[in-house]
């Protein structure tokens, strides 16, 4: 059970929770490694897979489409397990902060839509604008709801 | 040695991400998320600026796939939408998902036209 005080809006650092708000403090060298690291293998992966699938700038951009849709999908379940059961003081700088903020990106998705637009081609920006936000926000939703039922399942189990 | 420039981009973005928002957070006690909606937009610029000047590709790795990349998110800025919804603020979760969109368009759009104008 989590007092208002665990009230979390902002899952890289958010200084309404108490142990956000300390655990530089607490671990300044092993915070900002563990997100540095997370941070590169993020990137990374979002770099490799922009490569495997390039687009040209007229064209949908199908690869940080799906990096931004999988990220979003990935932090909606990370959050719900680590509010459940709360974890090490590094993990959610590590997978929330560097793995999954380094993965997912928003100045890639800007760029190319300002640059579909530029190259004469605005439907595909529109297309592109919107279908990153409402895939990003039922991505997270879905991500938290397939969590949280698989928790409570286990919590279930767990009595039985 | 492109991997390498990435890396080295990442490392230093997705701290100075987290220590923004640290940053931006002490000076303002709202619920609304400006942290996050100030690396986005800073890192939109910047990202604008580099895709306007021919740069080299080790340029492009470094500044914009690695840094820009890590310094902004989309995890975040969908997973604090869900947040402000969830406890009832649907104006900020709103605000945040709309407001991020435009400036974050708005911010390359600048980054692009003024690193344009700089390098002629």
């Amino acid at each position: 059970m989590t007092g208002p005080s665990e009230f979390r809006v902002d899952p890289d650092v958010d200084l309404h929770v108490p142990a956000d708000r300390r655990e530089l403090a607490a671990h300044p060298v092993a915070v900002l490694g563990v997100i540095a690291a997370g941070g590169v293998l993020g990137a990374l992966a979002r770099a490799g897979l922009q490569a495997a699938f390039p687009h040209e700038p007229t064209g949908f951009p199908w690869a940080t489409f799906g990096i931004n849709l999988g990220g979003c999908l990935l932090i909606g379940a990370l959050m719900a397990v680590l509010t459940a059961r709360p974890p090490g003081p590094l993990v959610r700088p590590f997978l929330g902060v560097g793995v999954l903020g380094g993965f997912t990106t928003f100045s890639t998705y800007a760029v190319d839509t300002q640059r579909a637009i530029a190259a004469g081609a605005p439907g595909t920006a529109l297309a592109y604008l919107a279908a990153t936000l409402a895939g990003a926000l039922l991505a997270v939703w879905a991500g938290d709801a397939v969590a949280g039922r698989l928790l409570a399942r286990a919590r279930v189990g767990a009595v039985r | 040695m492109t991997v390498l420039l990435i890396a080295l981009g990442a490392a230093l973005g997705a701290p100075l991400r987290y220590l923004t928002d640290r940053a931006v957070q002490a000076r303002d006690d709202s619920p609304f998320p400006w942290g996050t909606l100030t690396v986005n937009v800073a890192g939109s610029l910047l990202l604008g600026a580099v895709a306007a000047v021919p740069a080299s590709p080790a340029v492009t790795a470094l500044v914009g796939t690695g840094f820009c990349g890590a310094l902004t998110t989309w995890s975040t800025l969908s997973y604090e939408t869900l947040r402000l919804h969830r406890e009832g603020a649907r104006g900020h979760a709103l605000a945040n998902a709309l407001g991020s969109l435009a400036a974050g368009l708005t911010a390359a759009t600048v980054g692009y036209a003024l690193a344009g104008a700089v390098t002629g």
